[in-house]
């Protein structure tokens, strides 16, 4: 064959440029419309991982909307990994940049949340720090650790209600969302990832361990964040996730 | 927040963490089962974004897995093999009811 590889994908992409010059099948024929079958499966399996990949995005915009919305993102944004799972990584910001989604502001981040679910779904394992080696460091020395954070965990900030709207279309008989801002906490105690609401605080309490920051700084950060942040139920939260993977005391390696 | 509500806090959330983990793990556990699933319900390592999972070609394929509660993979009750043999579950992937 002496189709070259670029001229061959692009041609795979758009359907209203022409068969590749040279392309024949095994017996020498001219590929023809054997090539549209092929564009074809390419174009069907992309947008349907991508409505598997966003099940939520899928269910709030329809099936018609989304398989047109996911022809359009293939062509904007063909794949650049051989991986499919990262099939979609530029499908939030693609679709803040639409205006004819405009109206529907929270799109974007319930799709950033849905990304964050698969990326926490594919990180690496990591054994957590067992909670009795926790309470044998004793909470004076805990506040002065930094905590090492497991790869699945995951922070997504949003001014919207993205958890509920989220749990409202993936739980049958969820509450409807309510109207507030909520900061979502994904951790993977074991094989699924677990999105949690965090309280205001929580998200810079989070954001200051996974910058490094010792457990008591975390906790000022929250703090400084909302006057009423109490860092007992993120803790326990994360602990409960499996998250807390290593400890390590100010001045110290781990 | 004085470093003594700190403290106490940070107490709070590890016996919390120490008196829920016997409960997790005792409800939550799960293992990874070969040659349980029906036909297209098996689970898959990939997950979401991949077309890996419910791809098993026939019921019980005994490389196919699913998750099922910790404990209970080699005591599951299946139906005998078409030639008579008894079937089981196993932590590991297994040879028989391969697709042809």
């Amino acid at each position: 064959m002496t189709v070259p590889q670029d001229l061959f994908a692009a041609a795979l992409l758009d359907p209203a440029r022409p068969v590749p010059e040279g392309l024949t099948d095994g017996a020498g024929r001219a590929a023809g419309r054997r090539f549209d079958v092929y564009r074809n499966n390419v174009v069907v399996s992309l947008s349907e991982a991508l409505a598997t990949g966003f099940p939520v995005i899928a269910r709030l915009l329809g099936p018609q909307n989304m398989a047109g919305l996911a022809r359009l993102y293939l062509r904007a944004h063909p794949p650049t990994s051989r991986l499919m799972i990262h099939h979609g990584t530029d499908f939030p910001a693609f679709l803040a940049g639409m205006p004819q989604l405009a109206h529907l502001g929270y799109l974007p981040d319930v799709a950033r949340l849905e990304l964050a679910l698969r990326r926490s779904y594919h990180a690496a394992d990591a054994a957590p720090v067992a909670a009795e080696r926790l309470a044998g460091v004793g909470p004076e020395r805990l506040l002065a650790c930094r905590l090492g954070l497991a790869p699945a965990l995951r922070l997504v900030r949003s001014d919207w209600p993205i958890f509920d709207i989220w749990r409202f279309n993936t739980e049958n008989g969820a509450p409807k969302p309510r109207h507030e801002a909520q900061d979502v906490l994904i951790l993977r105690p074991e094989f699924d990832p677990e999105p949690h609401v965090l309280p205001p605080g929580g998200a810079e309490f989070v954001a200051a361990l996974q910058a490094g920051q010792t457990l008591g700084a975390a906790g000022d950060a929250g703090l400084a964040a909302d006057p009423a942040f109490d860092l007992a139920a993120p803790l326990a939260l994360l602990i409960q996730g499996a998250a807390v993977i290593s400890l390590a005391e100010e001045g110290q390696d781990r | 927040m004085s470093n003594t509500v700190k403290t106490l806090a940070v107490a709070s959330a590890v016996a919390a963490a120490l008196s829920a983990q016997a409960t997790v793990a005792n409800a939550q556990a799960k293992e990874k089962c070969y040659g349980v699933a029906l036909a297209g319900q098996n689970d898959c390592a990939a997950g979401p974004g991949t077309t890996c999972a419910g791809t098993s070609k026939v019921d019980y394929q005994g490389n196919s897995w699913t998750l099922v509660e910790a404990g209970t993979c080699e005591e599951m009750e299946l139906p005998a093999a078409a030639d008579g043999s008894a079937r089981k579950g196993s932590l590991a992937p297994l040879e028989r009811d391969l697709p042809a």
